[in-house]
């Protein structure tokens, strides 16, 4: 399939691939058209995060270049330290998988993002260009660092775009803390137009913070071991909201693979869901039972990716590759700008046997497990 | 929607044109209400004494150096507060322009100073309401207050384009308030009065201080205004310090959109 390589005209009209699982059925809509698509009484949950300038190009202390794009927040070791994939020279224009490495770097060493001064804290025993960086003066000045960041950091973006991103571009509409190192896309079509509508069809939202990670890093090892544990909060509200929504029969509808891993990760780990922050590192595949999640909108996956296998657990797979296979042929675009599915599936808790099976893999060092905060 | 709950009032406000007049009045009066308050100004230094200054009153301030009028620096003006502060609450759309002083005649503006002064005065707030209103409206709760003139209603002459700004974000006001109608977000647009401050000075430097309003008692009210919360959306409130029989009243309705 093909990448979308610049932003539509209009963020919220975009083709829409509508897989219905209980029909086993495909058809083709817009997002323009989500709010008759569902229906009174479903509840739509988005990842309110907003997108960190999650890129910085500098240099170490011996003057190599390097750049710095941050995954995570290092919420273990508190303000200011982050997890950062570091590459060599070059920027988004090459592919991930065609930069060289970064230099070599050791705890205690430097490196400089123009007025931005970091610190190497640790490695990682996942990949060489794992690291933990600790960003200097930050935790007693968490002002500066904030106006660093923001002044020295572009969006993190890949080889498939036409253009540099500029930071508005990679917001959705709803954009609080800014928690997510790329975009969380699959909310990127919903403009106030289909929100408000929705709401007018009787269908709620609610919010979750969740911090997506980079989806590519081009380095093998590190990208099998994507997506890294990711930070999330349930406010009060949503789940009160998802509780009242399945008590009475409505669908929860999660907006992106985010949504779904802080939902599910949740109750995977507390039995229920609960509201709070939490960790998790709950990779959601074929075998994954749903407990809470009933359908997803997202961008249109390929398979391979670590977002399509998280589809398995929506969708049987030969209803999965014909949806690809459809996407294909309509010649549907991937990726942050490009088109939307929509797949509704079977109620979650619903379907019988087997134990939960849950893909753990190791964790790396420092690295936490699912957990409550 | 038009009540304030406790939750409200411990929230986040941010505060635009915060390094003196009327911003730097509304982020001391606002951090000693208990709010944290996130200060935007272009100049770092002035800025970075007002928030040095709430913080010695055990306020909670954080100052970020940037221009409203600057396309590119809303979208990190609301990043960078959120990440200071969580979800802003509250947005006073404060900061302005006059443009070159003293002030010029219509026929006498040139094009491109009339340009900034609509850059600054009306799309900044379009720009940071629309950045700072959707988190507000996922959450069901927020108020965003722009500050207006009564250059904005009356045809004063040399005063064009601050008055038209003016004129063009009161209705912009009308318009939020209508769209956001039932969202939990509610709009007001306040006119504070003649002000000592230095854009007054700047604009009417020959003007008798004495007669001008001191921005703290300005901010009081307004700071009243929001905690009152009875201020249905799309008003628009003039606030004359004068009015001294009037005590208690936060200021004078002028109607609200249709």
């Amino acid at each position: 399939m093909r990448a979308a390589r610049t932003y539509p005209a209009r963020r919220d009209d975009v083709r829409l691939l509508i897989v219905d699982v209980p029909t086993a059925s495909i058809r083709e809509s817009r997002t323009t058209q989500l709010p008759a698509l569902l229906s009174p009484g479903d509840l739509v949950v988005v990842n309110d995060a907003a997108t960190v300038p999650a890129s910085l190009q500098g240099r170490d202390a011996a003057g190599e270049p390097v750049e710095a794009r941050l995954i995570a927040a290092d919420v273990e070791r508190g303000p200011g330290h982050f997890w950062a994939v570091l590459f060599g020279a070059g920027d988004w224009h090459q592919r991930t998988e065609d930069r060289p490495p970064p230099p070599p770097v050791a705890p205690g060493d430097r490196l400089r993002f123009g007025a931005l001064d970091a610190e190497v804290v640790a490695p990682s025993s996942l990949s060489r260009r794992l690291v933990a960086l600790r960003f200097l003066g930050a935790s007693d000045e968490p002002d500066r660092m904030w106006a660093a960041l923001y002044r020295e950091g572009r969006p993190v973006q890949y080889s498939y775009l036409a253009h540099e991103l500029p930071l508005w571009a990679v917001q959705t509409v709803y954009a609080g803390r800014p928690w997510a190192f790329e975009m969380p896309s699959a909310g990127r079509p919903l403009s106030w137009e289909i929100l408000l509508g929705l709401r007018a069809r009787g269908v709620r939202w609610a919010a979750l913070t969740h911090a997506a990670g980079l989806s590519s890093t081009g380095d093998a090892a590190l990208d099998a071991a994507l997506p890294l544990p990711e930070r999330f909060e349930i406010p009060a509200a949503t789940a009160a909201a998802i509780e009242d929504t399945r008590r009475e029969g409505g669908r929860v509808i999660a907006v992106g693979t985010t949504v779904v891993r802080a939902l599910e990760g949740r109750a995977a780990a507390d039995g229920v869901l609960r509201a709070g922050a939490g960790i998790t590192d709950l990779r959601i595949g074929p075998d994954h039972q749903r407990r809470i999640v009933d359908g997803i909108l997202s961008g249109v996956h390929a398979s391979g990716e670590s977002h399509f296998a998280l589809l398995a657990a929506f969708a049987p797979p030969a209803l999965l590759e014909a949806a690809e296979r459809t996407a294909e042929a309509r010649a549907f675009t991937t990726h942050e700008l490009g088109d939307a599915m929509l797949i509704l599936a079977s109620r979650a808790g619903a379907s019988t046997g087997g134990a939960d099976t849950r893909w753990i893999r190791p964790v790396a060092d420092g690295l936490p497990a699912t957990r409550s905060l | 929607m038009t009540t304030t709950n406790r939750n409200e009032e411990l929230s986040a406000a941010l505060v635009t044109g915060g390094s003196r007049g009327l911003g730097r009045a509304l982020g001391l009066a606002l951090a000693a209400k208990g709010r944290p308050v996130v200060l935007v100004a272009r100049e770092a230094g002035p800025l970075e004494q007002v928030v040095a200054e709430i913080r010695a009153r055990g306020g909670r301030a954080h100052g970020i150096a940037a221009d409203v009028g600057d396309k590119d620096a809303v979208t990190a003006i609301a990043g960078r507060a959120a990440a200071l502060v969580g979800s802003v609450d509250l947005l006073v759309n404060n900061a302005s322009a006059l443009g070159p002083v003293p002030l010029r005649l219509l026929l006498d503006t040139d094009c491109e100073d009339l340009e900034r002064v609509l850059r600054v005065n009306l799309v900044g707030p379009f720009r940071l309401t629309k950045a700072l209103a959707g988190p507000m409206v996922l959450r069901g709760a927020g108020t965003i207050v722009n500050i207006s003139s009564d250059a904005a209603v009356e045809g004063y002459p040399r005063w064009g384009a601050y008055g038209a700004s003016k004129a063009a974000l009161d209705h912009l006001g009308r318009i939020w308030a209508a769209e956001l109608e039932g969202t939990g977000v509610r709009l007001l647009t306040v006119d504070p009065g003649e002000m000592n401050t230095r854009m007054h000075a700047d604009a009417l430097p020959d003007a008798d201080v004495d007669q001008l309003a001191d921005p703290a008692r300005v901010a009081q009210r307004i700071v009243a205004l929001l905690e009152r919360g009875a201020t249905a959306t799309g008003q628009r409130v003039a606030i004359r310090i004068e009015d001294r029989d009037r005590e208690g009243d936060a200021g004078a309705p002028e109607g609200r959109a249709p």
